[in-house]
């Protein structure tokens, strides 16, 4: 499970020397007879205690890193390791199929649910068929499309958010990006089945939003939820895209500063060095965390779901009253 | 308070330059027809005031949620801290935040209004517009009313980080139920819309109505320009577009935009 140094981020670098050193020892073993798996375990040891330090005392654009790994798990993973007889279907109805989001008909120990989710890939080839998880109106579309569907034959419905954005391009402008996201928003609302909503990487904005309306909204440790990116705040308000790490700081982007402010139900845990590092363990926790949300909102009737979605965000916002 | 159109004000004293013809306007002139340029027909942004002048019967306005006020609580600070960017915003504005909600007669019927106004912070949605656009929509459920939105603004504001996101949701919500009432939204755009305003409530007008040569998008043109790497066609998200590419329902001209209303509320209504 370790990874190669090539993909370690630059504050993971302590760990390089380490994980060669382990490389060599294995060389030697493996082509003599001296055994030195006692000194392999130790260096392994030494390893999970320095990435926990590093990892407990991430700064926010660090996490920002983790968040928009490339070897980070994506929706259809999780598709594929944590769902059963997965159906996929494509196709908003009115214009196209946008490989940016994903979705279908899925089951999860048993229970049956409707999964829609952003797409990245993790190599260059993939994230261009993908457009890097950047969705046009029609893949919010097709994720109302399949909420409805959802709805009408009474089964919950299971986000998974990971996107730097919605698409900023002339033909998402055409064909109506801002009324399309706005539609869902105001759809989700209303829509009479539970809606589990989970931030695995990169929350970007209203393109993040546009499926993130839920009467859960839980986030995996490293991944990011902001209402702008950190470089787009940096150049808007600081005049230069470089201070980005500021501009992380300041807008309170980590899953634990949502849970603060209430934006967000529950922090999924983790593996130390992120869910690229142990994506098996990263998704058995997501599971869990499914499975545990969908229970709980099992027994609500259509009108607590409704209620209960749409007074959460009601009561979201920061103000004073004279 | 009383709001009059006769107090439309305009930066400079007698004389204001177009900033689509380039004529000089004498002011006066400018001020008789609602701020539209007597010679190229292009729409100057109205202030709250002058808006709820050009729309509401005189007298009639009542604001509600006065009281709500925007806070400081993430400490932000950029070029200066968001808590003195409040400050200046209302001294420059006269206003208290980048909406202004109440309730008003337009041409002797009822309705729940929201005028947005570009002069505080660019007229972006932090908490208290999407509150009060929030108690907008509920005065209309409660008073069985029709709401009128007249958007103007930038987006969210970054400087309430990701809780301005979070009023696109509350704001939309609000319309799930003003549509469960089966009570009608009637938004006017107005220039700019862009960003997190138009992903929202803007563009969930039972009817769209755009003001004319108005910028109505999601992305800014500039960010547009940057992904794609080439310039963008002329006349792109500007209103007459958007009515081309089945956005909104119809780009009507300021001086009749009270009468459009009044037609449209009245079909809506018992």
């Amino acid at each position: 499970m370790d990874p190669s140094p090539s993909n370690l981020m630059d504050f993971e670098r302590p760990l390089a020397e380490l994980y060669r050193k382990i490389e060599d020892l294995r060389k030697i073993s493996a082509s003599g007879s001296i055994d030195l798996s006692q000194e392999i375990k130790m260096l392994e040891k030494r390893i999970e205690h320095m990435k926990r330090d590093i990892f407990a005392g991430l700064s926010p654009i660090q996490v920002v890193q983790i968040a928009r790994h490339a070897q980070r798990p994506t929706t259809l993973d999780y598709l594929n390791e944590i769902f059963e007889d997965f159906i996929e279907l494509h196709g908003d109805r009115c214009y196209g199929d946008d490989p940016a989001m994903v979705g279908g008909l899925a089951r999860i120990e048993g229970r049956k649910a409707v999964v829609i989710g952003h797409q990245k890939g993790k190599t260059t080839k993939e994230n261009l068929a993908r457009n890097f998880g950047m969705a046009h109106p029609e893949g919010y579309r097709k994720a109302m499309r399949l909420m409805r569907m959802a709805e009408r034959f009474g089964k919950p419905v299971i986000t998974f958010v990971d996107t730097p954005g919605a698409y900023p391009g002339i033909g998402a402008e055409e064909r109506g990006q801002a009324e399309a996201i706005a539609s869902n928003l105001r759809d989700m609302s209303e829509i009479e089945v539970p809606i589990l909503v989970i931030i695995t990487g990169e929350g970007g904005s209203g393109g993040a939003l546009g499926i993130g309306v839920g009467n859960r909204v839980l986030m995996q440790e490293f991944a990011i939820y902001s209402v702008i990116s950190p470089e787009g705040c940096a150049s808007i308000l600081f005049r230069d895209a470089k201070r980005s790490a500021e501009a992380a700081s300041a807008m309170k982007i980590t899953s634990r500063d949502l849970l603060g402010l209430g934006v967000i139900d529950e922090i999924i845990k983790e593996p130390a060095g992120g869910a690229h590092n142990d994506p098996k363990q990263a998704m058995r926790n997501v599971k869990a965390a499914i499975l545990k949300h969908l229970g709980q909102m099992e027994k609500m009737s259509a009108a607590e779901i409704v209620e209960d979605r749409l007074s959460k965000f009601r009561r979201m916002g920061e103000f004073t009253e004279s | 308070m009383e709001y009059k159109a006769e107090k439309l004000d305009i930066p400079g004293d007698l004389w204001v330059k177009c900033y689509k013809c380039g004529n000089a306007i004498y002011n006066k002139d400018l001020m008789l027809h609602q701020k539209v340029c007597p010679k190229c027909g292009y729409h100057f942004k109205l202030t709250f005031s002058e808006r709820v002048g050009t729309l509401a019967d005189e007298g009639t306005f009542q604001e509600t949620a006065s009281n709500i006020r925007s806070r400081d609580f993430l400490s932000f600070i950029d070029s200066s801290p968001y808590s003195r960017r409040l400050e200046s915003s209302a001294k420059k504005s006269g206003l208290s935040e980048a909406i202004i909600i109440g309730g008003c007669r337009i041409g002797g019927r009822e309705v729940s209004l929201g005028v947005m106004d570009f002069s505080f912070m660019g007229g972006s949605m932090g908490s208290v517009v999407g509150e009060r656009v929030t108690r907008m929509i509920e005065h209309a459920i409660e008073r069985k009313v029709p709401a009128v939105t007249v958007t103007a603004s930038g987006g969210a504001r970054m400087q309430e980080g990701i809780m301005s996101l979070m009023q696109m949701a509350k704001t939309s919500g609000a319309l799930a139920r003003l549509r469960a009432a089966a009570l009608p939204h009637i938004c006017v755009l107005t220039d700019p819309t862009t960003g997190g305003t138009t992903a929202s409530y803007a563009m969930l007008g039972d009817i769209n109505i755009a003001e004319p040569g108005a910028l109505i998008g999601f992305a800014g043109p500039r960010v547009i320009e940057q992904t794609i790497r080439q310039k963008l066609p002329s006349g792109f998200q500007r209103s007459e577009y958007l009515l081309e590419h089945g956005m909104v329902d119809m780009v009507v001209e300021r001086k009749d935009l009270k009468d459009t209303l009044v037609k449209i509320i009245d079909f809506f209504g018992k």
